[in-house]
């Protein structure tokens, strides 16, 4: 159970973090939350060592047994990893906030309370080998996701960034959900290995591809892949903690996660190999372009961050054409998957400190526009080194991991020439083209974003607060990411054996059965022959010239038109949901009772007219009638007369004369068709409703009276048509019902026994009060309700209008 | 004897035709009540008849209802065209 019990260790820890803030006020609540991602991290680098051997641990919960769901925490190469990440970075974010929140002015209970819920949602995301409970995990991490963008609730920003993102990421999880079932259903089973034990079979369903997109979908909208990234800018209104763990070292990864994770299954479609491929290296282009553009430190980095993640996409696509080669080309394309997971864990070092730096900045000097900062070096001089090590990595400039992993990235889009399958034979050029071009713009934001900031003149007349060195308490988490940066770059293949191994053997098991199988040395060094250093002295070449012109090239933003931007599509998607639904729903909620008559009346008769079309159900059937006699003829005609009485008359009293003649009519049917009991009632009803309509008809005005001109019984059409329709339904139906009666009449049992049984002559009064006397019972209350309800309408209303109760009694 | 019956039955149906025209063809108000006094009398008639032919007792009943009704009915109407309303709340009004 202590797999399990860790990833709920956060949520339980949540509990009492409220206690904790409101009792004891005068430590940082920050510094009791510390212990539990510290704790954590111990806890799951103790499984490190059996990792790299190839061992798999698993722990299962039932959950919903009898559904077969259950909460399976399976800890192999690839989990491991994200584990520690999520609680490595959990740890030195923690240690950031409590120097970054204030503990006087913030409300932290509400803050940590909704990060450790993050902590636990993430970590059963990585480790859930069932695919609810993986679901599961993957929601809440949206919720607590929006929690935290929208910490500073008070803020518009901060409101509308946690519903753009809680709007696309949802949306997205909810197609992920729809692929998982689908899944389901095709390998009936929802345990992710069994899944890809079948993964051969699956490839054939019909429902594959299907279930492949609809994951893709979920992976995309939650890595902020093109064109689902619109809402990582927005969620930087977020305080800085959150911003440097969600949206660059975990959350953002968990669709990098899933990818990782369901190559085995999905990668023996084509589909997949392009789609994941293609939209990573579009992301990567997008997002490096637009980085250039923006002035907020924290959204360069967002944009940065969409772009990487995009090259991590694209390496896990390329990697997936393992599958698809056979020889030697398997381990060229495993490469990828291997730079994939590299680049994965560099990126988190490097991206985390760099959103600590932005966040020290803004502490610092109150802003976070780059148009107003420049000169910090002297003032921050140690903000200024961890920084440069950061976009220095980012940019892939040696001495720091980010150049080994972009020369990495450079290679594998180049193996692409390898994989000629589908008459790619001059066209793969084009993929490590734009993966080039994207990484000079890279080079270009990352020394932007540094040196702007650090270097050239200081105006302090444009900060709000005067610049200085930040707390050391926020330096140390930073200080820490920078080092490992550092170190990652001189001992590679260190952390490669212990961490990148074991995962790129959980994404790869059929090409390697082990870790120690995987046989790449990562090298900074690759020799004069290697293509990747020419490009990459290209990246640094054109870089630097395009950096040092950046003030003439860089106005040509301006000219791309507003109305291109996807931020514009989603605005004007939720306006014209918003409205459109509203135009709908007030186009037929119109309040008149006439016209929900007309839909009902309208959808009863298509319904019907289909049923019995489509159903050929009209059966007409002549044996079993009675002979036709003729005074049935005259009171039918009675009756008729009648009722067209009732419809042109223009005079209400004859309205209600001819009602009653109508009734009395049915009284004498009810007679020639010897029902005695019915004709009494019939005749007593029909004499006191009529009664009652000229008590009413004495308060109604007279029907023209008021509404002279237009008249309000004039002759409507569709009013006709559909009365019409109804009357011959109707008919129709009733024709075909009596033509074709299946079963028996149960009347036979009733004459047999109403005495026998009953003790009584009077058939129908029998069933009323012996048979079926249950039935009556509630006739009388239905009674009852209606003289209760009479009484009550009649005295509320007296009691309102007691002062002119005279007058209208007169 | 049967046929004499049907024969009357007929005509009392036509006569109370006739009393469903002038119901419908008004043109006065106590035109119209009149007629449905009649179309009561007619239909108790028919009922009378209609008991004969079906050789039955259980629509005498219906026939001394009908009767009651017919008059109630009658008086109400009356009492509605002459005073606008049938149940008077203030006697001394």
């Amino acid at each position: 159970m202590s797999l399990i019990f860790a990833i709920f260790l956060p949520i339980l820890a949540a509990l009492v973090i409220p206690f904790l803030f409101k009792k004891i006020s005068s430590i940082h609540t920050g510094w009791f939350v510390l212990i539990v991602p510290v704790v954590l991290v111990a806890f799951y680098a103790t499984y490190i060592s059996a990792i790299m051997d190839g061992s798999t641990y698993l722990d299962k919960f039932e959950w919903i047994p009898s559904l077969d769901i259950s909460l399976v925490s399976y800890i192999d190469g690839l989990s491991l990893l994200f584990s520690l990440l999520i609680t490595g970075i959990g740890a030195l974010v923690v240690l950031y906030s409590i120097f970054y929140l204030d503990k006087e002015k913030e409300k932290l209970g509400n803050f940590y309370v909704y990060l450790l819920l993050f902590m636990s949602a993430m970590l059963g995301v990585v480790q859930s080998d069932h695919l609810i409970s993986l679901y599961f995990f993957w929601e809440l991490t949206s919720i607590s996701s929006f929690l935290l963008i929208g910490y500073w609730y008070t803020k518009d920003r901060s409101r509308f960034g946690a519903l753009k993102s809680m709007m696309i990421t949802v949306f997205g999880g909810l197609m992920m959900l729809g692929g998982f079932l689908l899944l389901g259903i095709m390998g009936e089973t929802f345990s992710i290995r069994e899944l890809i034990e079948q993964a051969p079979t699956l490839a054939g369903h019909d429902l594959f591809v299907w279930a492949l997109v609809l994951v893709l979908i979920g992976a995309f909208t939650k890595s902020a892949q093109f064109p689902f990234y619109i809402w990582l800018p927005d969620a930087m209104e977020a305080p800085t903690p959150v911003s440097a763990y969600l949206h660059s070292a975990t959350m953002v990864k968990a669709g990098l996660y899933l990818v990782a994770r369901f190559t085995p299954i999905f990668a023996l479609s084509e589909v997949w190999v392009w789609l994941v491929t293609g939209v990573g290296l579009l992301t990567l282009f997008w997002g490096s372009v637009f980085a250039v553009k923006q002035t907020d430190l924290k959204a360069i980095l967002a944009f940065s961050t969409v772009s990487q993640l995009g090259l991590i996409m694209s390496l896990l696509g390329i990697g997936s054409i393992s599958y698809h080669v056979t020889g030697d080309l398997v381990t060229t394309f495993t490469f990828a998957s291997f730079a994939a997971i590299f680049h994965l864990m560099n990126h988190a070092t490097f991206k985390g400190s760099l959103f600590m730096i932005a966040g020290i900045i803004d502490h610092e000097t109150g802003t976070r526009d780059i148009r107003k900062l420049g000169g910090l070096m002297s003032l921050m001089p140690i903000s200024f080194t961890i920084a440069m090590i950061g976009s220095f990595s980012m940019a892939g400039i040696p001495l720091f991991n980010g150049f080994l992993s972009k020369e990495m990235f450079l290679d594998a889009t180049l193996s692409l020439q390898h994989f000629n399958v589908h008459s790619l034979d001059s066209w793969w050029i084009l993929f490590p083209l734009v993966a080039w071009i994207a990484s000079v713009f890279t080079f270009v934001y990352s020394l932007y974003f540094v040196l702007h900031t650090f270097r050239g003149k200081y105006k302090p007349e444009l900060l709000p607060k005067k610049a200085h060195e930040a707390p050391w308490g926020m330096l140390v988490s930073p200080a820490i990411l920078a080092i490992l940066v550092v170190v990652i770059f001189f001992v590679p293949n260190y952390f490669s054996s212990i961490f990148i191994k074991p995962a790129v053997a959980a994404i790869q098991p059929i090409a390697y059965q082990l870790p120690a199988d995987i046989g790449f040395k990562i090298k900074a060094w690759h020799g004069f022959d290697s293509v990747a250093l020419y490009m990459t002295l290209g990246i640094f070449l054109i870089g630097f010239i395009l950096y040092k012109t950046i003030a003439k090239w860089a106005p040509i933003y301006e000219r791309i038109p507003a109305k291109i931007s996807l931020n514009r599509f989603y605005d004007g998607l939720m306006n014209l949901s918003d409205k459109g639904a509203n135009r709908l729903s007030s186009s037929y909620m119109t309040g008149s009772i006439r016209s929900y008559l007309m839909y009902m009346f309208a959808a009863l008769v298509i319904l019907l007219a289909l049923t019995m079309w489509i159903k050929d159900a009209f059966v007409m059937d002549l044996t079993n009638l009675a002979p036709i006699q003729f005074f049935e003829v005259l009171i039918s005609s009675v009756l008729i007369i009648s009722t067209i009485t009732i419809l042109i008359t223009k005079s209400r009293l004859t309205a209600i004369i001819a009602l009653g003649a109508v009734g009395y009519t049915v009284a004498l049917f009810y007679i020639i068709f010897k029902a005695p009991d019915l004709a009494l009632t019939q005749l007593v009803i029909e004499t006191v409703s009529v009664a009652l309509f000229l008590g009413a008809f004495y308060h109604l005005p007279k029907m023209d009276k008021y509404e002279k001109g237009k008249e309000d019984r004039r002759f409507r059409l569709n009013n006709f048509l559909i009365a019409l329709g109804v009357g011959i339904m109707v008919t129709l139906i009733a024709i075909a019902s009596h033509s074709q009666k299946l079963v028996s009449s149960i009347s036979e049992y009733y004459k047999e026994t109403v005495y026998s049984e009953a003790g009584g002559g009077n058939i129908v009064n029998v069933i009323l009060v012996d048979y079926r006397g249950f039935d009556t019972l509630f006739e009388i209350s239905v009674l009852t309700i209606a003289s209760l309800g009479i009484i009550g309408m009649i005295t509320v209303r007296l009691a309102k209008k007691k002062g002119d109760r005279k007058v209208e009694n007169k | 004897m049967t046929t004499f019956l049907w024969v009357i039955v007929v005509l009392i149906s036509l006569s109370i035709l006739g009393f469903v025209y002038r119901l419908v063809k008004g043109p006065s108000t106590p035109d119209r009540v009149i007629a449905l006094d009649a179309i009561g009398v007619g239909l108790i008639t028919l009922i009378g008849l209609i008991s004969i032919l079906f050789d039955t007792v259980f629509f005498l009943e219906v026939i001394l209802l009908l009767a009651v009704l017919s008059f109630i009915g009658t008086v109400a109407f009356s009492k509605f065209t002459e005073k606008g309303e049938i149940i008077q709340r203030d006697r001394n009004s």
